[in-house]
């Protein structure tokens, strides 16, 4: 992808605990939360959460219900301001940064209830991803100029190839609305990818799909992940997912990080399961 | 029949001087949801701004236009920055009630520097001049209030459906939160919006001075609340729905005024407001607003 190379990239020492794959094991990690923790009113939401993503990484984030998953895709894309903690982003600190900033950082996100702009058509929905990318300015957009056009001819061009991705080329011109369920899923990848992100955040990217459909995301994840070279970081409550595709998970229970580990260490875990199925009764 | 003709023309001219202040309200309210209720003193503004060029500066009626659409332009963006941001999280009654402020402070200020009497720019109008068509004659200030309406609309239908800005617009409308995520500055689209509502103002200002050769510190309250109940009768936060309220809503004054029942004009056009909040409270093209859950 075509994001800059970032002339300054501090170095971050990187935890012992994370998971890294070893492919990324003498890089920075491109994301880094260090203690980050908020609190609504008096009810702390998530505390002390530490984890590192390296730069083509597959991680997943699972916990129950109601574990604060969600909050830290919020925090880290700054929807919500942290109480404590940092975020590093690239070895870079997203402190009183704005979700537009973070987006222009490389983070992109999905929805766990789709998000798209549903009264624009499918092509729209991407180049508005595109968007921080073209540069071509508002005179030329009202007289035409050539470099509009020039700039408008390869911000579809793109659209059309990311669409590729999911072979969505077809839909360009639908409403993002009238699209089917798994459809419009799908479309939120790709806008998100149309950012241009070197994290990739996936919110329940398998939610309401069959088992087939699961088996093709999962592979489309991976696809999308060798593709861009960018780390891939999802919530998921589907396991065969999380396990089948994540090399490197992070589980969450009130808030707090239970177990952090290959999906092995996880399925052995026993807080985990006790988190997940309750405490085994004493005899 | 040259009557109808004549009517028909006044009709269009007026609908299309309240369809152009329409869509400023509508576009605002599509995006952050605020009534700007200061957005019909803006026309007051600019016209005072051409009465003043052409009478006391003695611009080229030309000159005075850009000047008079630049200036309304800026005073949106300058009240939106000043008045609206730092409120953008407050709740939506704070920024209405802030609105309303703004625009007692706009017309208490226009009494204040420009005097309280009614400016009347008859003798040296911006556009004199008529043309007689099949035994019926238009003015030019008419035929071309009509004809920069349309082509302003025309415009601005361009601008939001293939332009990058415009396109940022529609999905701030949508889903603002989103829009952040995709690398959208809120600040810069806000800003936009409030500049394009504005400009569209400031033409307005100059056709309706250019029509009806007055400027009064209070005329914005009344065509802004008019432009209000055309921009709720199509539908508000709709585009397409703010000009065809406008038309609409002049269409009905001109009807009512020539049945003979010109004091009525203003009663009736909010006696249409109340019916379509009591009936139809989305408007004409307006979605059915369903609660997220």
């Amino acid at each position: 992808m075509k994001r800059d190379p970032r002339t300054v990239t501090k170095l971050v020492p990187v935890p012992s605990t994370n998971i890294i794959p070893e492919r990324d094991v003498d890089k920075s990690p491109i994301l880094e939360c260090r203690h980050l923790g908020i609190d609504f009113g008096g009810l702390t939401a998530v505390d002390d959460f530490n984890m590192a993503i390296g730069r083509t990484e597959i991680a997943g984030l699972i916990g129950p219900n109601g574990a604060g998953k969600t909050t830290v895709f919020n925090l880290l894309t700054r929807v919500y301001q942290p109480t404590r903690g940092t975020v590093l982003v690239d070895g870079h600190d997203t402190a009183g940064k704005t979700t537009t900033q973070i987006s222009h950082m490389g983070i992109a996100r999905t929805f766990q209830n789709i998000r798209l702009f549903k009264e624009l058509t499918v092509m729209d929905n991407v180049l508005i991803g595109l968007h921080h990318e073209m540069d071509y300015r508002l005179p030329g957009a009202i007289f035409r100029l050539p470099g509009y056009w020039r700039g408008e001819r390869i911000a579809r061009e793109r659209a059309r190839e990311l669409l590729g991705i999911f072979d969505m080329q077809d839909m360009a011109d639908y409403k993002a609305g009238s699209l089917p369920y798994g459809a419009q899923r799908r479309l939120e990848i790709v806008r998100a990818l149309a950012t241009g992100p070197s994290l990739l955040l996936l919110d329940e990217p398998a939610a309401g799909m069959n088992p087939s459909e699961t088996a093709e995301l999962m592979d489309n994840i991976v696809k999308i992940r060798d593709t861009f070279k960018i780390a891939i970081m999802l919530i998921e409550h589907d396991m065969n997912l999380v396990m089948g595709i994540c090399e490197g998970i992070c589980v969450l229970n009130f808030g707090r990080i239970i177990a952090k580990g290959t999906p092995e260490d996880i399925q052995a875990n026993p807080a985990v399961i006790e988190a997940y199925l309750g405490k085994k009764k004493e005899a | 029949m040259s009557y109808v003709f004549s009517q028909a023309v006044n009709a269009l001219q007026l609908g299309s001087i309240y369809a152009l202040v329409a869509l400023g309200y509508s576009m605002v309210y599509g995006i952050i949801l605020l009534l700007n209720f200061a957005h019909g003193d803006i026309i007051m503004v600019g016209a005072y701004v051409t009465y003043y060029a052409m009478t006391s500066f003695h611009l080229h009626p030309l000159v005075s236009v850009v000047l008079a659409v630049v200036m309304c332009t800026l005073l949106g963006v300058v009240i939106e920055k000043v008045a609206y941001t730092p409120l953008r999280s407050a709740p939506r009654l704070s920024l209405l009630i802030t609105a309303i402020g703004v625009s007692f402070l706009l017309e208490n200020g226009a009494q204040l520097i420009f005097g309280t009497d009614t400016k009347s720019m008859v003798q040296e109008p911006l556009i004199s001049g008529s043309l007689t068509l099949g035994g019926v004659s238009i003015t030019y200030a008419a035929l071309i209030t009509i004809v920069v309406s349309v082509v302003s609309m025309i415009a601005l239908t361009i601008l939001v459906q293939k332009t990058k800005l415009g396109k940022a617009m529609r999905a701030v409308s949508e889903d603002m939160g989103a829009a952040q995520l995709m690398g959208i500055s809120l600040n810069r689209t806000i800003s936009f919006t409030f500049a394009v509502g504005s400009a569209l103002a400031g033409i307005g200002s100059v056709l309706h001075i250019a029509s009806y050769f007055q400027a009064s510190p209070m005329m914005g309250s009344m065509l802004g609340l008019k432009a209000f109940v055309a921009a709720v009768l199509g539908g508000i936060g709709s585009i397409p729905g703010a000009m065809i309220g406008g038309f609409a809503i002049g269409i009905v004054e001109t009807l009512v005024t020539a049945a003979g029942l010109s004091t009525w004009k203003d009663g009736v056009v909010f006696a249409i407001l109340i019916v379509v909040l009591l009936l139809k409270p989305t408007g004409i093209l307006g979605k059915k607003i369903t609660e997220k859950v």
